[in-house]
């Protein structure tokens, strides 16, 4: 079968178990948050972007008012955007293919397709890492939020540690030189400095604001932080998945 | 607004987003400065979320069991764990400075 013959294929599906299966560390964070069930596979199914999803919870789980959770989920969201215009000139997608294909960009579905040269490769390869990582992610999501109901009291499981960590591993990957760490940095001092003057939540937008000057004031190569969450390509040399030679 | 109205508010912006792109002209993606406010702000966010989960409880800063997870989290990272395992070191790293008596 031509399908799983194709490169871009095989790299999606592993691409999509290996997000998939991360859904479950959001399923239980996000009950451990004071989500609902439902709710947490709302925003599995209908927002479906790891780091956002994440973000939204995050908030929510320090205190933080839903505003606050809304609008990091939608400030992390920006780069959906921009995969949003690169899988439009990549794909060319029907009229009536594109709210589908727009709901599958994610950082995965986007590295395995441009990490392609062949067109029909790269189309395989976007849509099979988009419907691959969202029915896992779905599925992974559901285990997460029942297993981590089932748990009780979430600190005695070291749920927040568990945060701690997610978070980490989201930002890790986006850092491979200097001038990302020095934004991480400098937007980790500012939220730790606004943490007892502004209300829980507030302090991750003031970062916000101040990681978006220091981009606009061009600190760094253009596709700095757009890295994927689960590297695709592991393998090649950094950088080289992207396309962007 | 409950928590439900945000959480279904998040989703239509993510859905918003990603489908304001497809309509974008290609011709904005020669913009460098666009490309790296999208990724400055991802860093930046993260870096922030990472912050206030080690280290804030509500108003208050406070050092306990999340830093000891924050740093098994990152010789884990450092070593190429995959992020599954990321999350458990952290979860397990946390759990056990408690246990230790970490507050």
């Amino acid at each position: 079968m031509v399908l799983l013959q194709s490169p871009a294929v095989r790299v999606a599906l592993s691409v999509a178990i290996a997000t998939g299966l991360y859904g479950l560390s959001f399923g239980a964070l996000s009950v451990a948050a004071g989500l609902t069930l439902l709710q947490t596979m709302a925003l599995s199914l209908l927002l479906f972007s790891g780091g956002s999803q994440f973000a939204f919870i995050g908030v929510i789980a320090g205190g933080g008012s839903g505003v606050s959770a809304m609008s990091a989920a939608a400030l992390l969201g920006i780069r959906n955007g921009v995969y949003g215009m690169q899988v439009n000139v990549l794909l060319r997608p029907s009229r009536w293919r594109k709210l589908p294909a727009a709901h599958l960009t994610i950082d995965e579905s986007v590295a395995t397709a441009t990490g392609q040269a062949d067109p029909d490769e790269q189309r395989r390869g976007f849509w099979a890492a988009g419907i691959g990582v969202f029915v896992l992610w779905n599925l992974f999501t559901l285990v997460g939020a029942l297993a981590g109901n089932a748990m009780g009291d979430p600190a005695r499981w070291g749920l927040d540690g568990a945060a701690v960590a997610a978070f980490l591993g989201l930002l890790w990957p986006r850092i491979r030189s200097r001038e990302p760490a020095a934004i991480a940095v400098v937007c980790a001092v500012v939220t730790i400095i606004a943490v007892p003057l502004v209300p829980p939540g507030v302090p991750i937008l003031l970062a916000a604001v101040v990681a978006a000057g220091l981009g606009l004031s061009g600190l760094g190569p253009a596709t700095e932080g757009l890295e994927p969450d689960v590297e695709p390509y592991p393998s090649g040399p950094a950088g080289s998945a992207r396309g962007d030679a | 607004m409950s928590l439900w109205g945000w959480v279904l508010l998040a989703c239509a912006v993510s859905i918003a987003t990603k489908f304001l792109g497809f309509l974008v002209p290609a011709k904005l993606l020669d913009n460098p400065r666009m490309l790296r406010v999208a990724g400055s702000l991802t860093i930046g966010l993260l870096a922030a979320l990472t912050a206030t989960n080690t280290v804030a409880s509500g108003q208050a800063l406070v050092v306990d069991a999340r830093v000891v997870a924050l740093l098994a989290a990152a010789v884990a990272l450092w070593l190429r764990a995959p992020f599954l395992v990321v999350v458990a070191v952290g979860a397990l790293a946390a759990g056990l400075a408690r246990l230790l008596g970490a507050a």
